[in-house]
């Protein structure tokens, strides 16, 4: 009944099952869903998605299932980067709008305008269609950009259509997961798990209960071990922005493979070099910023230090006082390098350009060299080598 | 089919009600995520009320195993009893220690079980349960005795992201995601739970509440639970509303906020912004 509905959610990269589609059948069987299109929308959302990070590319398909839709050119795409926002709002703004805007308060109200402009364009453009797509110069390119994406109130009333329910996509920020490709990785990662015991002891000690029982003249001695745990803390240190932004995909890809196999890991992200300060939300990169000496003090020396980026740059952004593209740093970076590759015991550069080209650029060299050599490219075989180095 | 609605407490979304009938219904588990304080373990309770149930609660922690939740085999107190020469060690079935679920299995009437928090346990933990949920029964080896369900029991499942769940589980359940309640359904909540409440002092207090909550790079964000508990206090306080009445965007500091922000970096977090709010103001 509903089959082209399962396969163009598995072609977004649901893995739904047969198990799953009967189950919602049986329930509409039941009569759960009482031929109310808002229910049927929330029984098949409970009955096919299995994960909040889903809930989105759910909300996608079914709108363009059952309301005909267009979906832009198959091709479910990805949120895009705030930075490119950015760019475009100062295209789109006039440097006088710029300064009452930052006037207004920042970028929560330009992300308003931008809106509001996006909107216009919606109406000349397409009249009437959900999507905008746009060609030429905007950074937006290829992809279809839903303008209601924009975040900018939190949650609305949830009271109105269940037609608006999945066009208004509230889930979009729980999608994290770039799943596809990330098995190989998840593979060498596990490499990473280190048996370690640590905790409470409950698990029998057979070998020391059958030695002390003896020592023991025969009564009964019993000895506990800690269970096996997976104790393998990660700090992951990403590169975004700039040179970066044609490998943000693989570097997610990346992160999304490791977040399920540590006992703690904490991201954090830079550009192009590591200096005094980093953030914690690639979107909000302007705002929050987290000092790196804070950074070194919160997560001990035990944690394995990774850091994913090109090292693409000009020399001097590693080398002089100052060299940051961003920002004026008083310390250049290879201060912050070796710093940080001081304090954590075991620290490695994954790299996704392909390795043989990385003789050609002088940063990288520089960057490998302050990582003692240990720079490894994005790949299973060079997570390999990594997680070796790293669980020594 | 006694169906379940929003309660006099407990306010459901419709999409919450239509993914517990959908369990109910077809029998199968139904797994509930959300930010933490949003109510997903008293879900289970107002569930079990609902639907006038008995409920079965087997809280998880990190060293609990799924065959807990069956039974234990306590061979430690066998051995010791076969050294001291009790009579009772000749029967096995003096040292099979019952679980949740074999009570839950077992009893006459049917019960809603919840099992919470699945993901603090071990990463397999879901898929050493997955046939005892689907066919709700089991083994037991040592008597060679199986014991399946009399009524096939409402099973309930809450997660808190801590861990990936295998995709075999998966399956075999529904799946629910609470969202934090908007500005209106919070409202219906704190009427429900807080019924004589002043309207004024409703109104301020959320207000200052979805602003803390909008404070960037908070560790915790106060929710559901975190709000009514202030509340209470705001009432037993019988504090004015003019100290929670904040102008315009300006950030204050909200009185009894160890209620709402309990970590002490937020605090600090808070207690800077609100400086700077009022130096800059």
């Amino acid at each position: 009944m509903f089959a082209h509905f399962i396969l163009a959610l598995r072609q977004a990269g649901l893995n739904t099952s047969i198990t799953e589609y009967l189950t919602l059948l049986g329930a509409m069987q039941a009569g759960v869903a009482d031929y109310s299109v808002d229910d049927f929308y929330y029984l098949s959302r409970a009955a096919l998605v299995k994960d909040e990070r889903h809930l989105d590319r759910f909300d996608r398909v079914f709108g363009a299932c059952f309301k005909g839709l267009e979906s832009d050119d198959g091709v479910l795409s990805r949120d895009l980067p705030e930075e490119w926002l950015r760019k475009l709002a100062e295209k789109l703004l006039t440097p006088e709008e710029m300064a009452k805007i930052e006037a207004l308060g920042g970028f929560e109200a330009l992300m308003d305008r931008l809106r509001e402009l996006l909107q216009e364009q919606k109406g000349r453009h397409q009249g009437g269609s959900k999507w905008i797509g746009t060609a030429g110069t905007s950074p937006f390119g290829a992809y279809g950009y839903n303008p209601e994406g924009v975040r900018i109130g939190q949650d609305e009333s949830r009271h109105r259509r269940a037609v608006k329910v999945w066009d208004k996509r509230e889930f979009r920020d729980l999608d994290d997961t770039v799943e596809l490709g990330t098995r190989g990785m998840k593979l060498a990662l596990r490499r990473l798990r280190r048996f370690a015991r640590q905790g409470a002891a409950t698990e029998l000690d057979l070998p020391d209960t059958i030695k002390s029982t003896a020592n023991n003249a025969g009564s009964l001695d019993l000895k506990m071990v800690p269970e096996r745990h997976n104790a393998v803390k990660v700090l992951l240190i990403l590169d975004v922005g700039g040179s970066m932004d044609d490998y943000v995909k693989l570097s997610e890809e990346l992160f999304s493979a490791a977040r399920s196999e540590f006992k703690h890991l904490e991201y954090y992200y830079f550009h192009n070099c590591p200096y005094e300060r980093l953030w914690k939300h690639n979107r909000r990169r302007h705002d929050e910023v987290v000092p790196t000496w804070q950074v070194l003090r919160t997560y001990g020396p035990d944690y394995k230090l990774i850091f994913v980026g090109d090292a693409a740059m000009s020399p001097y952004e590693i080398s002089m006082p100052g060299g940051s593209v961003e920002h004026w740093n008083e310390e250049a970076g290879t201060v912050w390098l070796e710093r940080l590759t001081a304090h954590y015991r075991r620290s490695a550069w994954l790299n996704p350009t392909p390795q043989r080209s990385w003789g050609h650029v002088r940063s990288i060299h520089m960057m490998r060299e302050l990582m003692g050599g240990r720079m490894y490219p994005l790949t299973v075989n060079g997570i390999d080598d990594m997680t070796r180095e790293l669980s020594h | 089919m006694a169906g379940f609605k929003s309660t006099e407490r407990y306010i459901a979304s419709r999409d919450l009600e239509v993914a517990v009938n959908a369990a109910v219904t077809l029998q199968r588990p139904l797994l509930i995520k959300g930010e933490p304080g949003t109510g997903k373990t008293v879900l289970a309770h107002e569930v079990a009320e609902a639907l006038g149930h008995e409920l079965i609660e087997w809280h998880i922690k990190s060293t609990t195993k799924a065959q807990q939740g069956l039974y234990e085999y306590d061979a430690v107190s066998r051995l010791r009893d076969g050294q001291l020469g009790d009579p009772r060690v000749h029967e096995i079935a003096n040292y099979i220690v019952r679980g949740k679920l074999w009570d839950a299995f077992d009893s006459s009437e049917p019960v809603v079980v919840l099992i919470d928090e699945v993901d603090k346990a071990d990463i397999e933990f879901p898929n050493d349960l997955l046939l005892e949920l689907d066919r709700m029964q089991f083994f037991v080896y040592e008597t060679r005795q199986t014991v399946a369900a009399r009524h096939r029991p409402i099973v309930i499942i809450t997660s808190n992201n801590e861990k990936e769940l295998p995709d075999a589980f998966l399956r075999r359940c529904f799946f629910h995601y609470i969202r934090f309640p908007d500005r209106g359904t919070m409202e219906q909540i704190v009427q429900a739970h807080y019924p004589d409440i002043r309207k004024d002092l409703a109104r301020e207090a959320l207000n200052v509440f979805f602003q803390v909550r909008e404070v960037p790079g908070l560790k915790k964000k106060p929710s559901t639970a975190e709000l009514l508990d202030w509340l209470k206090l705001l009432m037993v306080e019988d504090l004015p509303v003019e100290a929670l009445r904040s102008n315009e965007k300006q950030l204050v500091i909200p009185p009894l906020y160890g209620a709402l922000l309990k970590n002490e970096q937020d605090v600090h977090l808070f207690e800077r912004l609100a400086f700077l709010a009022r130096r800059g103001g």
